[in-house]
């Protein structure tokens, strides 16, 4: 599986982009945020108000909710401020 | 037709090739964003120094295809285009150029006010503002997604 961060989310990680191992226990969206939430201050920083946070899955709008599956192109990021 | 792109667009270029050779075109309505000074000094603000446009390669390109296609499956339009730029601004450039071409006026008009609208809450692309001060990251704005909420169907 492939996460992105994007904006404040890719500077609060470290991370553009990563490998990831569908975790055990994880089936959707967010189970991986409070998978990821435990793999260091800046993960549990980046993820600390999920009101702020948008994902998609193989780039399209989702919820939290959103199944998972092993291939699954995930990204991270604020809500979007462009035009 | 969209385009993603680091540097700058020509707007009465890309308008003259959007109609050229379609005289079933009766009107073109556009709409050009620009970095504006978002602390000018005589408002007692700094100068804002530039804007860096951060976004999602792929993604991008994808989901500005889908609003493109939402526009004209919604009015009768003979052409479309949606050009955003990436990457480092100075204010003043010229950010984001939307233009919708349709026999009549009313669905040139509207489709053109759609495609913006959309934009703003639906392609990934992120602002960060830097000023003398330091960079910050711009915040969503409540009335992009109430703007976007009003084309909504039922």
């Amino acid at each position: 599986m492939k996460v992105l961060y994007f904006a404040w989310l890719k500077e609060k990680t470290g991370v553009g982009a990563e490998d990831i191992a569908l975790p055990d226990g994880v089936s959707d969206v967010a189970g991986l945020v409070d998978w990821l939430k435990g793999r260091g201050d800046g993960y549990a920083d980046a993820f600390s108000d999920t009101a702020v946070v948008r994902v998609a899955v193989n780039q399209e709008h989702v919820d939290v909710d959103h199944a998972l599956s092993e291939g699954d192109e995930v990204a991270f990021f604020p809500p979007v401020t462009g035009g | 037709m969209i385009r993603v792109q680091e540097h700058d667009f020509d707007p009465g270029a890309e308008l003259e090739m959007l109609t050229a050779d379609n005289h079933a075109i009766g009107g073109v309505c556009s709409f050009i964003g620009l970095v504006r000074d978002f602390a000018p000094k005589e408002q007692g603000g700094e100068d804002v120094s530039a804007m860096t446009l951060e976004h999602y390669p792929g993604m991008t390109e994808k989901q500005l295809e889908a609003i493109e296609k939402e526009a004209q499956e919604r009015w009768p339009l003979d052409a479309t285009l949606i050009i955003h730029r990436f990457g480092r601004l100075e204010a003043g450039d010229r950010i984001v150029f939307v233009a919708a071409a349709s026999a009549h006026r009313e669905a040139a008009f509207e489709a053109c006010h759609f495609l913006i609208d959309w934009l703003k809450t639906k392609a990934p692309f992120w602002k960060k503002e830097s000023a003398a001060s330091g960079d910050q990251w711009v915040e969503a704005k409540e009335a992009d997604d109430a703007a976007t909420a009003r084309w909504n169907k039922d």
